[in-house]
């Protein structure tokens, strides 16, 4: 596995001139294996320099290919050695003029996607309480009720295409970085889809707040998530009042409102500072007077953000020392913003959770601190940190290489991907069901971490201690044995074509081929002998019993046997 | 051992197969060595995610200082026994009238309260604070492991340890849990197995042993690691096949995640797999916002707690007597109601333990006032027991753990005293 010592390579490719890739042209549906790919617009004046590393050149490919993205499909290593490793991650990291014709074809199945939190308010409204009550009284029956809110009209809608939208695109996104990111970022500005009305909200928080920044500025970022609704209502600051705010109209009229210091804490715990970043109770109490009056315009329904002047705190603020002076309004808000992002412990703090999420658990401390540096100098460009991370030595070391443990969403992703699984179109004429991304979705929840669930504001958690349990790897497993079997239903793997050419009565060859589509020959030589000696079991061979010749293999076992492997779970 | 022992104990449930030789001898063997130690100490401990507000969970409605701080959110004084009142308990405080299931078994003496109880360490992050409520070690973060999992593997075992020593309800193994005693983390019972489908032939080997080999070799890692407590574990519950054990005595469990947890806690009790700590979170008491007071938001999350721990009660019956429930989370909530007829992060709260081996009937630990200078730092309710004195109480006094590796650098004080 380290054959490449030798012939380690500093790759330098200069873009101008180099040939790129486009999407290929199929995708979905339609297996992209073999695709060729088409020339793309290519981009002028970036560098990316790789390091010498020890890795050989297709594990390095392979290494990025898990890394930036969920996985190789089959036909991703040949693409990149074609276009070069270097040329593949410029792509990744400047993804705008890269076609996704498959997510494309896929997306319009999932309509709230592309929906204002208003339209969704009237499209997937709240049973009233009048029709509750008459349902349990009586006098309304189940049927009627069925009838004037189908199924397909319920606010549960909206997650469930959401949840069934992000793991399709993790699935047949070219945009594979893109795709990474948004995960990472939705879980770092982590909004919960159960609580209250954010459930209407989700689409457009994705949509607005996170998509366009990913690979953008960091504080663009904290801006979007802070002046969003969903962020607004998930954490309470669309409640929060200066401390002596008496309601002057509507229901409420006459109470005294108040400070909400929830979003205030969240914003310097999870988002910028970190829990160690220096901040006090008293800061916490002044960022959230300064946050006073960022609210939303009748979140029921589906409202946007609104600054309300009468609620904000116009007094002095002294927020980590640096004062903002009496008289401000919403740019009270915004300074905080731009105190926070440029504070050291947010650079490190962020440095260190990408480097977390891209290199290992434990991030080298050397990396930290140049990714930390490229944070600073760059006034804080996620794309630049990321190119800090992707050109280190650290990052194509040999320490790092299959280090990470896949998570939830990686591993279902993942298999998929390596076997050129098919998902099922869903679509309002389906009722969203009997899709592939639905029935994927499942079962991402089944092994821990429904999308858009996390309940707390922490998100999941980022190292792999809190995902690798036994429940969890029986999970996965039996997510193999599904998968392989074609029990997912929506989404199908066709086997008989993975081992298409090699002799069924062979088992071996049957498992050396299966080995290379989903290990890429990386198989430890223990797994490799189990592996072996499972193929005397008369399960896998299906034996007769007169003559004890093999007459066939069992692929689907062999194949989740080897999605099951520890191999498989790491990347 | 005698014929009529290994009789009664074969016919008592769980382990008929040990009887028909198809059981892993392990567990035959830990199935003798239990019959010699009889049941184990058996620690359920539940952690209120969120930050409970310990004052609308057992309310000090004897305290004119609470009415006064509180005003849309605070629950009504006991009224004798009218509806959407304080349960009164003692004439001080009271359970909240979503928590009246639990009323009896305070009549009973099995439910006692520790008030005022959380913390030294400061920190209003949840994250924080769950992080120090589980590891043991309030202010260090680098503490590898959780303090249950610590006492635990301080503790003697039965001889062969069971894989099912501790148990995890849920996907991710909580902190509290991780370390050195190989702790199982399940989602529920009845998915705990290698689904081999309608196409397993029979006799054969089957998938299950391939996985299983797949996990058995290689170096000592987490993967690894785990994969081989995994198979430990199927096979044994497997063989004791808990999930056949219906809820006893009519127990009624809330509908929900919660419920599920405890319901399954109690078949592993029943099923006698050697379960000597289990483990389930329940969240939603972050109630910043719309509280709710005798009804609302609070009131249905403490319903469902409630309702949940009393039928665990019913359920287990007299195995009660050999069991502890304790009830934890992180921090309490603002003494005063905020702008939006909520509560904020906070500093005390109350804990409940229930069980044969409490002396209940009675809230334990010093009411430090809710007057202005009364409250840490000005604002929420004091701590006036160290969490870690009551733990180290149940963990020692009801597991039997060594109370040295509980709770590094803790001197402990005088314990609360509430375990018989």
């Amino acid at each position: 596995m380290r054959q490449g010592l030798g012939g380690a390579v500093a790759i330098l490719v200069v873009l101008l001139g180099a040939c790129s890739s486009a999407a290929p042209p199929a995708g979905g549906p339609v297996p992209v294996a073999g695709s060729v790919p088409a020339a793309a617009p290519v981009r002028a004046g970036r560098v990316v320099t790789l390091p010498a590393s020890p890795l050989t050149p297709d594990q390095q490919i392979l290494h990025a290919l898990n890394r930036l993205g969920y996985g190789p499909r089959p036909g991703d290593l040949e693409r990149v050695r074609r276009m070069g490793l270097a040329a593949y991650i410029e792509v990744q990291l400047d993804p705008s003029d890269l076609a996704d014709p498959a997510v494309a074809r896929a997306l319009p199945a999932y309509p709230v996607l592309a929906r204002s939190a208003a339209e969704l308010v009237r499209e997937y409204p709240v049973p009233s309480p009048q029709i509750r009550q008459q349902l349990a009284s009586g006098q309304m029956t189940r049927q009627v009720v069925v009838q004037m809110y189908p199924p397909e009209r319920r606010p549960a809608v909206i997650t469930a295409q959401m949840q069934a939208a992000r793991i399709t695109r993790a699935v047949l996104s070219e945009r594979q970085l893109e795709e990474v990111l948004v995960d990472f970022w939705f879980n770092h500005f982590n909004v919960y889809a159960q609580k209250g009305a954010v459930r209407w909200m989700l689409p457009a928080y994705e949509r607005e707040a996170i998509r366009p920044h990913v690979l953008g500025r960091f504080r663009d970022l904290v801006l979007a998530t802070a002046r969003h609704p969903a962020m607004l209502f998930y954490l309470d600051n669309w409640l929060s009042t200066r401390a002596d705010l008496v309601v002057p109209r509507g229901p409420n009229a006459g109470r005294r409102a108040g400070l909400n210091e929830n979003y205030a804490r969240e914003l310097m715990e999870l988002h910028t500072l970190g829990v160690d970043g220096g901040y006090s109770q008293h800061d916490v109490v002044e960022v959230a007077r300064c946050f006073t009056g960022w609210s939303i315009d009748r979140p029921q329904q589906g409202g946007g953000f609104v600054f309300r002047s009468l609620a904000h705190d116009r007094g002095e603020k002294r927020v980590l020392g640096q004062v903002i002076p009496a008289g401000g309004g919403r740019e009270d808000g915004e300074r905080v913003i731009d105190i926070l992002v440029r504070q050291p412990a947010t650079e490190q703090f962020i440095a260190t959770k990408l480097a977390r999420r891209f290199v290992s658990d434990d991030p080298p401390p050397a990396l930290v601190e140049r990714a930390t540096a490229t944070f600073q100098r760059t006034d804080g460009s996620i794309r630049a940190v990321l190119m800090t991370i992707f050109t280190s030595p650290e990052f194509w070391s040999a320490e790092a290489y299959r280090a990470k443990i896949k998570t939830p969403l990686e591993v279902v992703a993942s298999a998929v991907r390596t076997l050129d699984g098919r998902l099922a179109p869903g679509g309002p004429d389906r009722g969203g069901l009997g899709d592939g991304g639905t029935a994927l979705a499942r079962e991402v929840a089944r092994l821990g971490e429904p999308l858009y669930e996390a309940q707390p504001p922490t998100g999941y958690p980022d190292r792999a201690e809190s995902w690798v349990n036994t429940g969890a790897l029986l999970g996965r497993m039996n997510f193999a044995l599904g998968l392989a079997h074609n029990r997912l239903r929506g989404a199908t793997v066709d086997l008989p074509r993975v081992v298409a050419g090699v002799d069924r009565g062979q088992p071996a060859q049957v498992l050396e081929r299966l080995l290379v589509a989903v290990l890429h020959g990386e198989a430890s030589p223990e797994t490799r002998a189990v592996l072996s000696a499972q193929l005397e079991s008369p399960e896998i061979t299906r034996v007769t019993a007169y003559d004890r010749v093999a007459k066939d293999t069992d692929v689907e076992k062999l194949a989740a046997l080897v999605l099951g492997s520890p191999e498989f779970q790491r990347r | 051992m005698t014929d009529c022992t290994r009789r009664s104990f074969v016919k008592g449930g769980a382990l008929a197969l040990v009887a028909l030789g198809a059981a892993p001898r392990f567990l035959v063997r830990t199935a003798l060595a239990q019959e010699r130690a009889g049941r184990p100490k058996v620690l359920v401990a539940i952690f209120q995610r969120g930050a409970v507000d310990g004052l609308s969970m057992v309310v000090p409605h004897g305290d004119p200082d609470y009415y006064a701080a509180r005003g849309s959110i605070a629950i009504a004084r006991p009224a004798n026994g009218a509806a959407d009142t304080t349960v009164d308990l003692d004439g001080f405080f009271g359970l909240h009238p979503s928590l009246a299931a639990l009323e009896p078994l305070w009549s009973d003496g099995r439910l006692a309260v520790v008030h005022a109880c959380g913390s030294p360490d400061t920190t209003r992050s949840h994250f924080d604070a769950q992080d120090y409520m589980e590891s043991g070690t309030p202010g260090v973060k680098s503490t590898p492991d959780g303090w249950l999992a610590r006492g635990l593997a301080a503790t003697p075992a039965p001889e062969p340890a069971s894989p099912f020593r501790a148990v995890s309800l849920g996907a991710a193994l909580p902190r509290i849990l991780r370390g050195d005693v190989g702790a199982v983390a399940m989602s529920s019972v009845a998915d705990f197995d290698v689904k081999e489908g309608a196409a397993a032939m029979a006799g054969a080997p089957g998938v299950r042993q391939g996985f299983e080999s797949l996990y058995e070799k290689g170096v000592r890692d987490l993967l690894y690691g785990t994969g081989r407590e995994t198979f430990e574990a199927v096979k044994m519950l497997k063989a004791a096949a808990p999930q056949r054990l219906a809820p006893a005595n009519g127990a009624a469990y809330p509908r929900g995640r919660f419920g599920e947890s405890l319901r399954q806690i109690a078949q592993l009790i029943r099923a006698d797999v050697g379960l000597e700590v289990a483990f389930a979170d329940v969240g939603g008491w972050d109630t910043h916002a719309g509280q709710g007071n005798e009804r609302g938001q609070l009131a249905a999350r403490l319903r469902e707690f409630g309702g949940g721990l009393a039928a665990l009660d019913r359920d287990l019956g007299p195995r009660m007597s050999d069991v502890v429930v304790l009830t934890m989370s992180e921090f309490g909530r603002t003494v005063r109601e905020n702008g939006n007829r909520g509560t904020d992060h906070g500093h005390a709260t109350a804990m409940l333990a229930l069980g044969g081996a409490v002396k209940g009937g009675r809230v334990y630990g010093r009411w430090p006032g809710l007057r202005p200078h009364q409250l840490f730092e000005g604002r929420d309710l004091a701590v006036t027991t160290d969490f870690r004195a009551l733990f180290t109480e149940v963990a020692t006094r009801h597991l039997g753990a060594p109370a040295g590796p509980l709770f590094p650098g803790y001197q402990s004080a005088a314990l609360p005293g509430l375990i018989a």
